[in-house]
């Protein structure tokens, strides 16, 4: 109980990445999902100054407060991703980055002075998927696949407004058969406890059968049906973001905000970190008997 | 439509010939006829000959796979091509191409769709528009060696020129991709361009117009030229004109159908609504059907011909060495250039065969003098031995000599003790020791 209200007190964190090629819809669902804009100042680049393009990794990160609550969230963004021509070994500068967030906090957990560790690790990443495509493409296993033993990755089918029904059920079936085959390891939702009601356990196997999620955003209020929402207005009809027949965007939002935010921590936390502290430390020591062995041979 | 099917270069066939003409055609006279003769029919009889031999013409397709390129000719052609969907992990780009005979009314076309397979997936694209450039030549290049025949059948011959090409963007909203950028550069000296953005439902007409104007300015700025239709045409130049404008053409395909008031129209159903493909203000579809088959199909073909094929052409022919205008300015044929690169060829061939030739008699002069280098050696080895075996017998002999000599000394002197042994023996006993020490010191 008192640590609870010692958490709220001190705020919450959550650090979420995005990663995708460009033109998907990411920074209009990041600005969705926490109706911010958080994308305000940014500059896009043509196709021309994206031939050599590298990526990048860039932070944003804002505080908001939700019933006394407080949130810091940070967006971790990926420009440039598969942007270029060549895209050769284009994922390293993030599986660096994730990387070196372990490093700093394995080595600040270490330390002499433990009282204010500031936690930058990832927790979650949202990989698009094009959704003009078949289904998965090579780069989008290899990114997953150089990824996933670091980070939770949640994958999301982008701009699903131009996909009709059946063409989202089927795309999602292939994802997910592609993902099996592949060997790749995304987010897995807990098992919800057997003496959950009934209707919890539906609601939970609705979302593991939901992935990916296919998401709309829209930096736009429209009016649809009498009221003002988020959405896109087209000849034919509005989309509306929030509305679940038409998308997945709040089943993304209830998993990531409401519901498993903290579970993210903990697999980030327990599995991921602990993965790559357990392999620093082999192959520390793996250092130091190398070198042990070394002087005793030298000294025979 | 009198076009250049007649390919051969007249020019240079130049002499008193055509400065005749050309006074001629100054002295041409307009006269009014009396009476109706009838040649008003030529058109018709135009139109009929070509009726008749029916129409040739080649869409290529270029875009990523799933864009929707199958679905969109479909569409287009109100037919259902056959077509299946092609894995995102071919390791290269590959062209597929289906030749299709359709018809309409009295009209015979004969339709050839070119697909990209394996466009835009592989992780490193730097060579994916290649094959498609090499596509593209190489069509060119079937179609110029048929010129080049003695013996041709230009008339009956299947042209598989590429007369447009579609470029399907991507709808991401923002602009080109690289590949795209990249792709449209290395072939808009070859082909007809028309850039389309594919799977126009998911751009709010908002973002569209920002969206094109993105695209087109990227296109010019970065000197890609991209067909337009033609605007010297009266009857056409102001439909023409406007749909200029409207580039690229944001289009939606499908051949679902789907009941909307009480007709059933090509359509894409979604919770919020109904796409229609045929309906301008949903999307441009009918546009570019318009353009392309409707009203311009004609001078894409001709285009192609007279503008992409002779570039090629010309290219080709200057790699081979041939030109219009010979040392002095003066023109020459082709006839004349082939016989001097004959000639030429001939030259060459021989100054190589005599090299060779050399070479060959100077190899076999360094062989013989190899072998008769290693043959004295062999004689002189042989002469050094012999001599060794020589001088080792005359040693020999010698040794056994003297060794003769010793043996017959040593029997003398043995005879001689033997007899003295005998002779002292008989003499008295007393003397016997003093002659021996007598015999031994002498011995000695």
């Amino acid at each position: 109980m008192t640590r609870n209200m010692w958490s709220v007190k001190k705020g919450f964190d959550f650090t979420l990445m995005v990663a995708g090629e460009s033109g998907l819809g990411k920074s209009t669902l990041v600005n969705s999902l926490f109706l911010t804009d958080l994308y305000r100042d940014r500059k896009l680049l043509g196709a021309e100054e994206r031939i050599m393009q590298t990526v990048e990794i860039t932070k944003h990160a804002v505080d908001i407060e939700e019933k006394g609550v407080r949130l810091r969230l940070t967006i971790v963004d990926t420009p440039g991703f598969g942007d270029a021509v060549n895209n050769t070994e284009c994922w390293k500068p993030v599986a660096e980055y994730i990387d070196q967030q372990f490093e700093q906090y394995f080595r600040d957990e270490s330390g002499l002075n433990r009282k204010n560790i500031q936690d930058n690790r990832v927790h979650c990443c949202l990989y698009f998927i094009s959704p003009f495509g078949h289904g998965l493409r090579p780069l989008d296993v290899e990114f997953m696949k150089a990824l996933h033993q670091r980070v939770n990755i949640v994958p999301i089918l982008a701009k699903a407004d131009t996909l009709t029904p059946p063409e989202v059920d089927r795309k999602k079936r292939k994802i997910r058969e592609e993902i099996e085959h592949f060997g790749i390891k995304i987010y897995q939702f807990p098992d919800c406890d057997s003496d959950e009601d009934e209707d919890f356990k539906l609601q939970d196997q609705a979302l593991k059968e939901s992935i990916p999620f296919a998401v709309i955003g829209s930096n736009t209020v429209v009016e649809a049906r009498g009221r003002r929402v988020r959405g896109r207005l087209y000849p034919w009809g509005i989309v509306e973001v929030e509305n679940p027949g038409h998308c997945d965007f709040v089943k993304l939002r209830t998993m990531l905000v409401r519901t498993h935010m903290q579970d993210l921590k903990d697999v980030t936390r327990e599995t991921h970190y602990e993965n790559y502290r357990a392999q620093c430390i082999q192959s520390m020591t793996r250092l130091v008997v190398k070198e042990r062995n070394r002087k005793d041979r030298s000294r025979n | 439509l009198f076009q250049s099917h007649m390919a051969t270069k007249t020019t240079c066939m130049s002499s008193q010939g055509s400065d005749d003409e050309q006074i001629k055609r100054e002295n041409i006279r307009s006269l009014t006829m009396s009476g109706h003769v009838g040649f008003e029919s030529l058109p018709d009889q135009l139109v009929n000959r070509s009726i008749q031999q029916g129409f040739c013409f080649n869409i290529l397709c270029v875009g990523e796979t799933g864009i929707g390129k199958s679905t969109l000719i479909d569409t287009l052609f109100n037919t259902n091509f056959e077509d299946y969907e092609s894995s995102h992990f071919c390791p290269n780009v590959k062209l597929k191409a289906q030749t299709y005979e359709l018809q309409e009314s009295n009209v015979q076309l004969k339709l050839t769709i070119v697909n990209t397979v394996g466009f835009g997936d592989q992780i490193n694209k730097e060579e994916s528009y290649q094959p498609i450039v090499d596509y593209i030549d190489a069509q060119f290049e079937a179609y110029l060696q048929e010129e080049l025949k003695i013996k041709r059948s230009l008339f009956t011959y299947h042209d598989s020129r590429i007369h447009v090409c579609l470029y399907f963007i991507s709808p991401t909203g923002h602009s080109l991709k690289t590949l795209d950028l990249l792709t449209m550069k290395n072939l808009d000296s070859k082909v007809n361009i028309i850039p389309v953005i594919a799977k126009a439902d998911t751009v709010s007409k908002t973002e569209l117009q920002k969206f094109k104007i993105k695209l087109m300015s990227e296109l010019v700025s970065n000197g890609v030229q991209i067909y337009q239709f033609p605007t010297d045409d009266d009857t056409i130049a102001k439909v023409n004109a406007a749909m200029n404008g409207q580039l690229p053409f944001a289009v939606v395909g499908s051949m679902d159908e789907v009941k909307v008031g009480n007709k059933m129209v090509k359509a894409r159903q979604y919770p919020w609504g109904v796409v229609q493909v045929e309906n301008e203000n949903h999307c441009d579809f009918v546009k570019l059907r318009e353009m392309l088959i409707c009203t311009n199909m004609e001078d894409l073909r001709e285009q192609t011909h007279t503008r992409h094929y002779e570039l090629y052409r010309r290219c080709k022919l200057e790699e081979m060495g041939f030109t219009d205008v010979g040392p002095e300015n003066k023109p020459v044929s082709l006839q004349e250039t082939y016989e001097a690169k004959r000639h030429e060829f001939h030259g060459e061939r021989q100054r190589k065969e005599e090299e060779m030739k050399q070479m060959f008699v100077q190899r076999v002069k360094e062989k013989e003098a190899i072998l008769k280098e290693a043959e004295r050696e062999l004689q002189a080895k042989f002469e050094h031995l012999k001599r060794l075996h020589q001088e080792e017998r005359m040693k020999l002999e010698e040794k056994r000599r003297l060794l003769e000599e010793e043996i017959i000394a040593f029997s003398k002197k043995k005879a001689t003790s033997e007899i003295f042994h005998s002779q002292s023996f008989l003499a008295t006993g007393s003397n016997l020791r003093k002659d021996k020490d007598r015999k031994n010191s002498n011995f000695l």
